[in-house]
């Protein structure tokens, strides 16, 4: 339903070479198509910046290219969700979570019809394009949602796993994803179960629980820590919701201190969700949210703004410094 | 080069048994409406009573529809933009044997599925839900849109409210619709004039209607909405023309609270309740036919 897309054109090298992350998402969906799988793809001109353009490429009958008409694109996607195909639609998580925040919520999640919903270039990895274009609320807002699977994926090979394990999964599903440029954490391949954490270690001081692109910084500082004789432990929260509460409480009863990681506002994400198992189970555990402090980002290149937020490996290590102190 | 509106000459006309059909079934319509809201207590009459000759020749001539199968994959889709007409679709569905009569008589009391606006997961027949105005467009064209990807044929007829013009996402889905040649996609535009707080176009004026969706790439044809022969000639002119491309928009001129004259006279009718007295009174001039054929 869209003109061929040249693969030789700029916009097609650049995303391949600048965003390997994305790459991962075009080709999980193109082997799903591949195994049969009645996929429909969708973007609201973000073709380049997603990466879709390689699907798009592969496969022009599937993909949909519904122009800046995101609303549309998602009540559309649930109207295809009707007829037996399985739609995915992307386009950047600020305006996906927050502009078609209703059509979510009523025409796929209320619905219940199994819509998979992209949000790439989440939390403020849209760096100086501004608060326009930052999603630091979208976690709070989808979790919100009843009967909305929400996920953040780690790196391109778990958002890989992610979407292919998607096609078992019948409910609608908001995954949450970054720029395409964030290190790959799972370059071994990953196990991915909806609802199912990743434990990389235990700890009997303190236990990050991080989400998305906040993964592969946290582990690095894990293993800092580890280094300097730390006992500490990590977990890779990819599904906010359903929350997997048996990871959270287990690593409440071995650790002091459970110390949430998002790039997110700390209100109503991933430490919100934390807070909620903890206070509820009477955990004694303390906990710290860290991530973005109820305010709107500061206009600066990504990794600028990671290392001011100190949402980056050293600023995570610190915040865990200071809070064994 | 065909002209912008071409149709196939060919108009099955419906003979004088469907014409009684249609115009009985949409009697029926209101009937129903008006026992069902006095269950509710509140409800949108004058909604319903201006598609009530557009649920019945779509239900009772136009759509193919299995009786019994309200799942069945190549029916045709209806969605409703105005949603809050759903009471008069509700017993047509029950005609259509897609749910019992028990359930429409528990009209939205605690726990039933059939409430003001329609929940495509509580009730079987209903294709999408609706309830904010300006989506179905939308997922209408989603429906035509993912049939072809499955390879199915069936039409998609939705529903619009004359005021739901004023909402933005109906023209994102009319651009979109149009771009992507979703020719089984038929929007209907219920002209009835009225919205909540007055007149539609006292309120923010939509007109020149049909030279909107003309100019953003549709075919465009306007009639009586309350005229069942109209009506299902025009829908059987489109059934013929399996070449379509352009999705249709017909723009439905109706009256709001059509077939009580009280309604029709008092713009204030879009949400009420009748007293028992006037419910009868009303009843009584439904059966008489004081709709003007």
């Amino acid at each position: 339903m869209n003109g061929p897309v040249d693969p030789n054109s700029w916009q097609y090298r650049e995303i391949n070479a600048r965003a390997p992350g994305l790459s991962y998402l075009s080709d999980a969906l193109i082997e799903l198509v591949e195994d049969g799988h009645p996929i429909m793809v969708g973007t609201a001109d973000l073709q380049y910046s997603n990466g879709l353009v390689r699907f798009a490429q592969r496969f022009p009958e599937r993909f949909t290219q519904f122009g800046i008409s995101e609303q549309n694109m998602v009540s559309a996607a649930a109207g295809i969700a009707t007829t037996g195909a399985m739609p995915f639609v992307a386009t950047f998580a600020s305006f996906l979570a927050l502009l078609c925040c209703e059509q979510i919520r009523t025409d796929v999640a209320y619905s219940a019809l199994p819509v998979r919903l992209i949000g790439h270039h989440a939390g403020i990895s849209l760096g100086f394009y501004g608060t326009s274009h930052h999603a630091t609320e979208d976690l709070a807002i989808m979790r919100s949602i009843a009967d909305l699977t929400v996920v953040a994926p780690a790196d391109g090979p778990q958002l890989a796993a992610a979407i292919k394990a998607s096609v078992n999964h019948a409910r609608p599903i908001y995954f949450r994803i970054g720029r395409g440029q964030e290190p790959v954490v799972y370059d071994n391949g990953v196990d991915f179960q909806f609802g199912k954490a990743i434990a990389h270690g235990g700890g009997s001081e303190l236990t990050i629980i991080a989400c998305g692109q906040m993964v592969h910084p946290s582990r690095e500082a894990f293993h800092a820590l580890r280094s300097a004789g730390k006992s500490v432990g990590l977990i890779d929260m990819h599904t906010i919701k359903p929350l997997d509460t048996k990871a959270v409480l287990a690593a409440a009863a071995r650790s002091r201190i459970i110390l949430t990681v998002e790039e997110h506002n700390v209100l109503g994400g991933l430490g919100g969700a934390v807070a909620e198992v903890l206070a509820e189970a009477g955990s004694p555990a303390r906990l710290i949210r860290h991530g973005i402090r109820d305010e709107y980002s500061l206009i600066a290149p990504p990794t600028h703004l990671y290392r001011h937020y100190r949402l980056d490996a050293p600023g995570i290590e610190a915040t865990v410094i200071e809070a064994l102190d | 080069m065909p002209k912008p509106n071409a149709l196939p000459e060919v108009a099955p006309r419906p003979d004088a048994d469907r014409i009684a059909l249609l115009r009985n079934k949409a009697e029926f319509v209101r009937l129903e409406t008006l026992r069902l809201i006095q269950i509710a207590k509140v409800g949108h009459y004058s909604s319903v009573f201006s598609c009530a000759e557009i649920f019945a020749t779509l239900y009772y001539d136009a759509m193919r529809l299995k009786r019994g199968e309200p799942q069945w994959p190549g029916r045709d889709r209806f969605l409703m933009g105005k949603g809050h007409a759903a009471v008069g679709l509700y017993p047509l569905l029950v005609d259509w044997e897609f749910f019992s009569k028990d359930v429409l008589d528990g009209y939205t009391r605690l726990g039933n599925p059939l409430g003001d606006h329609p929940d495509m997961r509580k009730v079987p027949g209903i294709d999408f839900s609706s309830g904010s105005i300006g989506h179905a467009l939308s997922g209408g064209l989603g429906m035509a849109l993912g049939g072809r990807a499955v390879s199915r044929k069936y039409d998609v007829y939705v529903l619009l409210g004359d005021g739901e013009m004023q909402e933005g996402q109906v023209w994102e889905a009319a651009l979109s619709a149009a771009h992507h040649k979703a020719g089984n996609l038929i929007a209907i535009v219920d002209r009835n004039g009225f919205q909540l707080d007055g007149q539609v176009d006292d309120i923010i004026n939509i007109e020149p209607l049909a030279d909107k969706w003309t100019a953003f790439g549709w075919q465009v044809h306007e009639v009586d909405g309350h005229d069942v022969v109209a009506l299902a000639t025009l829908f059987r002119r489109l059934k013929t023309d399996a070449e379509r491309t352009r999705p249709v928009c017909i723009i439905a001129n109706t009256s709001k609270g059509k077939g009580v004259g009280y309604m029709e006279s008092e713009p204030g009718w879009h949400l009420g309740y009748l007293a028992p007295s006037d419910e009868a009174l009303a009843a009584e001039e439904i059966k008489r036919g004081g709709i003007a054929q």
